[in-house]
């Protein structure tokens, strides 16, 4: 098993990678939403996305973030 | 759809990959003067590699039909050695000369030291005397942002052309001050570590296409020749038709690379042929 920092910079560059697609992903629709002016006709999939990032960036909970997740994104 | 593959580091790939590209529809790719892993010592390992890069390989590449140019450079992971630099660039003039060669490049700034500073605006001035292109590395990660400003520094203070200068590298924080400076900017696709396919098009959809390059580079460490084929796929699926992607993909490389003259590949246009009559 890795000790504690080398999980950080084992996995460091490619959740940097992960991170800036997600925020891609996120400019991406406010830019087209912006160019068209109007936004999708159904947004849970992308509110469903934010909810995570809500989930990662709270640290309350027992069961694991994953598990969160994949309740969480089960729901569309 | 011809494509052409305007950084890339063949020394580091296998024969599968030129094959590979041949059969994707690459027609020509660019290799400048790369890092080797380590920092070399003498000038003539140079010269032996800037030998490699401007005869042996545009015959290996030759063998799938792929057309091999190259730029030489000092790369700045090496400009730390000041003594190097100068009995290297001594040597430019006989490859600038050489058929395949279009420039100088990668030049640029690693860590964006007082060395790596002054060895770009050497490497930069002995371009604009011979007359030659200029490709330039920006700095990774972290030091992108600070780096990309301090390359932009140095130039602002030498008398170029931008037209004739390739930034590289560019990413969303890097990529409108260097097209506001009228620069060329390259937007490199690597797997983890630079700018994605998907982020590519967002930028070119954001700034257009003009004065853009998009290249996979390709090295020896984590990354992927095939990242601009990607790169491609992602622009098509957003609707942008073949001949759109031709304009970026294949006539952009034309119309900065034709710059010099040994890059005698021309932009090409799709016609449609009227439906024959049997």
């Amino acid at each position: 098993m890795l000790d504690p920092q080398q999980v950080i910079d084992t996995y460091f560059l490619e959740n940097r990678h992960m991170l800036l697609e997600l925020a891609a992903f996120l400019d991406r629709y406010d830019v087209v939403v912006a160019r068209q002016g109007e936004h999708a006709a159904n947004e849970e999939k992308l509110a469903v996305i934010r909810q995570s990032l809500q989930v990662l960036s709270g640290n309350t909970s027992d069961t694991p973030r994953v598990e969160q997740l994949l309740e969480l994104l089960a729901t569309v | 759809m011809q494509i052409i593959q305007p950084h890339y580091h063949a020394i580091a790939r296998t024969a599968q990959d030129y094959e590979r590209m041949a059969m994707s529809g690459v027609v020509a790719v660019a290799e400048p003067a790369f890092w080797a892993g380590f920092d070399r010592r003498y000038p003539e390992t140079f010269i032996d590699y800037f030998r490699q890069i401007s005869e042996f390989e545009p015959t290996r590449a030759a063998q799938y039909g792929i057309r091999h140019f190259c730029w030489v450079a000092v790369n700045p992971k090496e400009a730390e050695n000041p003594g190097l630099t100068r009995e290297v660039l001594k040597h430019f003039p006989e490859f600038l000369s050489q058929p395949t060669c279009l420039g100088v490049g990668e030049t640029g700034l690693h860590k964006s030291t007082a060395n790596e500073c002054d060895a770009l605006a050497a490497h930069v001035e002995l371009a604009m005397q011979h007359d030659q292109l200029v490709l330039i590395h920006t700095p990774h990660l972290a030091d992108k942002a600070d780096g990309t400003r301090r390359v932009l520094d140095v130039l602002a203070g030498l008398n170029v052309n931008p037209e004739r200068i390739w930034i590289d590298h560019v990413e969303e924080q890097t990529i409108r001050p260097c097209l506001d400076a009228g620069y060329w900017v390259g937007m490199t696709l690597y797997p983890v570590t630079k700018c994605s396919p998907k982020r590519a098009v967002d930028m070119i959809e954001k700034y257009g296409t003009e004065r853009i390059l998009v290249n996979s580079s390709a090295d020896w460490g984590p990354s992927d020749p095939f990242t601009l084929q990607e790169c491609i796929l992602e622009y098509r699926r957003r609707g942008y038709s073949v001949q759109n992607a031709i304009e970026l993909f294949h006539n952009n490389p034309c119309r900065f690379l034709g710059q010099n003259p040994k890059f005698d590949i021309c932009p090409i246009r799709i016609e449609s042929i009227e439906k024959e009559l049997v």
